[in-house]
């Protein structure tokens, strides 16, 4: 499902493949630019280096993207990140039990931040933008309890998800597997479709039967499952969950999703896209970092950036839909 | 070209894509009458008053206001052009009161400070051009339909439009609020403004039109008087004669009744009792605001009921469950398809699709390929016209999309299906085509239950007509009997006054 017009099939339509492709056509400007500006971002290494910033971010806006596509907003993934990656932590080496089970621990708390936050919503009737804005502090603050305030090393099934599989960093292959299983939910299971009528249109879609309060339930579940994954990826990498990991990262999962073409209001969006959204964050960063661009300055172009993307959208589908 | 034309529209066309909307069209405007514009849905009418309203500029053609050419890139531009439009969703803020918004973009101002006193001087002004004895510091919000589209035209005549496009003005009026509009209207035309008027109501054309201009698929058809006959504007309107209006074909129904309401209530909805058999269109009429949405909407469990039962083949459906009513075979056509009955970003098949996808899914995995054979099944079968099965269901026109509602329910093989205004927005020619589909529906031992407020329809197309008042049933004629006063009467009768006499 997208927003593109209805273009005859005839050959291949370059213009309309810029207009509906404006994020990608972006991120290969940015990244020819920072081949010319620079020789070390076209190197292994520095590649390498994006593909893991990528990859939490990317996860966790996977998942954000469900629940903005059910014209939802999930404010608490960073802090649902960080209690499922000191759950996963604590599980092994504050209580000594299995360490096969912490990954399944960590994933099933995520589960459990999202069906709250969603239940909240759905049968509660909170806006899901203050429902998991008030998780965002009380999950956070579960954080800062089960830790004390303090990091908790993390097992060595966590830490292998920071690790590297060969010459290739785990992060990336869960970048690439958990973004193909996302697509494949969104756009062929019931559930994913369920998400679209909901956030296109929620009475329409509850006059058709669609159990509207359980999809939003599950879009939130899905939301925490993902967040969850990449706050153990994070974890991962730094061998400790940190109390105060993946703080302010759920604004970075938003614009991501926004910049991959999502629209705020339901109804649309793409994985694809959200990844796009999210590569284009990270090769700015990196970008700015190569150049030497003091870390104040980074987010001061971020936010233009943010800002730009979604307007250039914005003027697109004005035009699309006269 | 006449002497007297106001604006016109000389040989404009306009193309969307590949899609040419507007071909080679000529219209006028002339000061003090009324233009009617009159076509199917689809036939070009809003991309042509779009010009005119400065959203679309025409590709080639001109417009001309008092004989010379004039560019209308934007809202602005036509406006300050004195052309005002006035659209079926209002341009007016409910919060804030009746004099600012009539001055809203222009307040008057002494010292950088609103001057109230002449802001209410201007819109009382404009509000005694029209003769409405309203308060000027009324919310708007506050006011009936009828009333925000008064101010509207108001607001519009104190901008000094001489150019006022009505776009379906009467759709959701009453007759004594239509009568008041069109009161307002021949004054306007004595007043020397020039005026295009939109409405499916073809008996509305005679009563205040004074010209016709016939459109169809983006072409100009004719120009005719605005008494012509109704079949003759029919015809030209969709290039065929169409026989019959309301082409009901009855059915012996079945003894058992398919559909029965025992004794609902909920807010407003009193102790409704009512029961459809197999092959029947039972047809609830009733003044707005009579309960007819609510009892459909709590029959179809999109709303709670406190008390009573609704069963359907004997069953009883449990409250406020859609899903429980879809799988026992009732389907629910409610009463605005853009904000209850369509998701407009999705394509036909996936909107065709909804009440069946969780049934025919395996595993969890949407049946992509059964979905969208058995949407171009329906498709094919309901003349949904389209660009593809795949196109974004907002592409088409309203009829189509309308059928596509009903689509959905022919797919799902509902049984029971209910009617909310089934062509409410409907061009003559989809109308019937709809109509036929209720035929077949009963046809095949299903039955309907139609909500609607045209009794033309309710007279045509219904076996039996209940008539509410007040959340009550208050009488039941069968439609060979019935007549468009003996129905008034029973909508006005008032209830409860009969039963507090019965109780004494």
């Amino acid at each position: 499902m997208s927003s593109t017009a209805i273009a005859p099939k005839k050959g291949f339509d370059v213009k309309a493949f810029l207009a509906n492709n404006g994020a990608l056509v972006g991120l290969v400007v940015l990244c020819l630019a920072l081949f010319i500006a620079t020789p070390r971002f076209l190197t292994g290494p520095n590649l390498l280096n994006i593909g893991i910033q990528v990859s939490t971010i990317a996860v966790m806006a996977y998942g954000m993207t469900f629940v903005i596509v059910a014209a939802g907003i999930d404010l608490s993934v960073g802090s649902v990140a960080a209690l499922s990656a000191m759950a996963s932590s604590y599980w092994i080496t504050t209580a000594g039990l299995p360490d096969a089970l912490s990954i399944p621990v960590g994933l099933a708390v995520g589960a459990a931040c999202g069906w709250v936050t969603g239940a909240m919503s759905a049968y509660g009737k909170l806006p899901t933008f203050i429902s998991s804005l008030a998780m965002l502090t009380v999950v956070r603050g579960l954080t800062l309890v089960i830790s004390d305030g303090r990091p908790i090393s993390t097992g060595a099934s966590v830490s292998w998800l920071g690790g590297d599989l060969g010459v290739v960093p785990v992060p990336i292959i869960i970048l690439v597997v958990s973004g193909l299983i996302a697509a494949f939910v969104l756009n062929r299971t019931v559930i994913g479709k369920n998400a679209f009528a909901v956030g296109g249109n929620t009475e329409a879609a509850r006059l058709s039967g669609i159990p509207v309060k359980r999809v939003l339930v599950t879009v939130f579940v899905i939301s925490g499952v993902f967040a969850a994954l990449s706050g153990m990826i994070l974890a991962g990498r730094l061998d400790s969950a940190q109390p105060t990991l993946a703080s302010g990262y759920e604004l970075d999962a938003i614009a991501a999703v926004v910049i991959g073409g999502a629209s705020l209001s339901g109804g649309v969006g793409r994985i694809s896209g959200t990844l796009i959204g999210a590569l284009v964050l990270a090769v700015i960063r990196n970008g700015l970092n190569l150049l030497s661009v003091s870390a104040f300055w980074q987010q001061v172009v971020i936010g233009a950036v943010i800002a730009i993307a979604v307007g250039f959208d914005v003027l697109r589908r004005k035009n699309v839909r006269h | 070209m006449s002497h007297d034309a106001l604006l016109v529209l000389k040989n404009v066309s306009k193309s969307f894509g590949p899609v040419t909307v507007i071909d080679d069209v000529t219209v006028e405007v002339r000061a003090g009458q009324v233009s009617v514009l009159l076509g199917e849905n689809g036939a070009g009418k809003s991309t042509l008053i779009k010009m005119i309203a400065g959203v679309h500029e025409p590709d080639s053609g001109q417009i001309l206001l008092d004989g010379s050419p004039v560019k209308i890139p934007d809202t602005k531009a036509s406006e300050a052009l004195g052309i005002a439009t006035i659209h079926q969703e209002l341009n007016l803020v409910p919060s804030m009161s009746i004099a600012e918004n009539i001055t809203l973009g222009r307040v008057p101002r002494r010292f950088g400070i609103i001057n109230r006193r002449a802001m209410r001087q201007i819109a009382r002004e404009a509000l005694d051009k029209l003769g409405l004895n309203l308060d000027v510091d009324t919310k708007v919000g506050e006011l009936g339909l009828a009333q925000q589209q008064l101010v509207e035209i108001a607001k519009a005549l104190s901008l000094d439009a001489r150019v006022l496009v009505l776009d379906e003005p009467t759709a959701a009026l009453t007759k004594a609020e239509i009568a008041h509009l069109f009161a307002v209207v021949r004054s306007l035309k004595t007043q020397g403004v020039g005026m295009v008027f939109i409405s499916h109501h073809l008996d509305e054309i005679a009563e205040i039109g004074d010209f016709v201009n016939v459109l169809r698929d983006g072409k100009f058809i004719a120009t005719v008087p605005a008494d012509t006959e109704e079949n003759e504007l029919v015809r030209l309107m969709v290039g065929r004669d169409i026989d019959e209006q309301f082409p009901r074909v009855a059915q012996e129904p079945g003894s058992q009744p398919l559909l029965s309401v025992q004794n609902l209530s909920e807010g407003m909805l009193q102790n409704v009792s009512l029961s459809v058999r197999p092959g029947e269109v039972v047809a609830l009429a009733g003044l707005m605001g009579a309960g007819r949405t609510e009892l459909i909407r709590a029959i179809a469990g999109a709303d709670k009921y406190s008390s009573g039962t609704v069963l359907v083949s004997g069953k009883k459906l449990p409250s406020f469950d859609v899903a429980a009513a879809t799988r026992a075979g009732v389907g629910h056509v409610p009463e605005d398809r853009k904000t209850q009955g369509l998701v407009l970003d999705a394509s036909v098949a996936e909107n065709i699709g909804y009440a069946t996808m969780a049934a025919t899914s395996r595993g969890g995995l949407v049946d992509r390929k059964g979905q969208r054979e058995r949407a171009q099944q329906v498709a094919e079968r309901l003349r949904i016209r389209m660009g593809s099965i795949d196109a974004p269901i907002r592409s088409l026109s309203g009829g189509n999309q309308q059928k596509a509602v009903f689509g959905r329910w022919f797919t799902a093989g509902a049984k029971v299906l209910l009617l909310d205004e089934p062509t409410r927005g409907v061009d003559v020619g989809a109308k019937v085509e709809i109509y036929e589909l209720i035929n077949e529906i009963t046809a095949s031992g299903g039955c309907v239950l139609m909500a609607s407020s045209e009794l033309p329809e309710v007279l045509g197309m219904s076996d039996r007509v209940l008539v509410m008042s007040q959340g009550r049933i208050a009488g039941e004629i069968p439609t060979a009997q019935a007549t468009q006063d003996s129905i008034m009467a029973l909508a006005v009768s008032n209830v409860h006054r009969e039963n507090e006499m019965e109780e004494n």
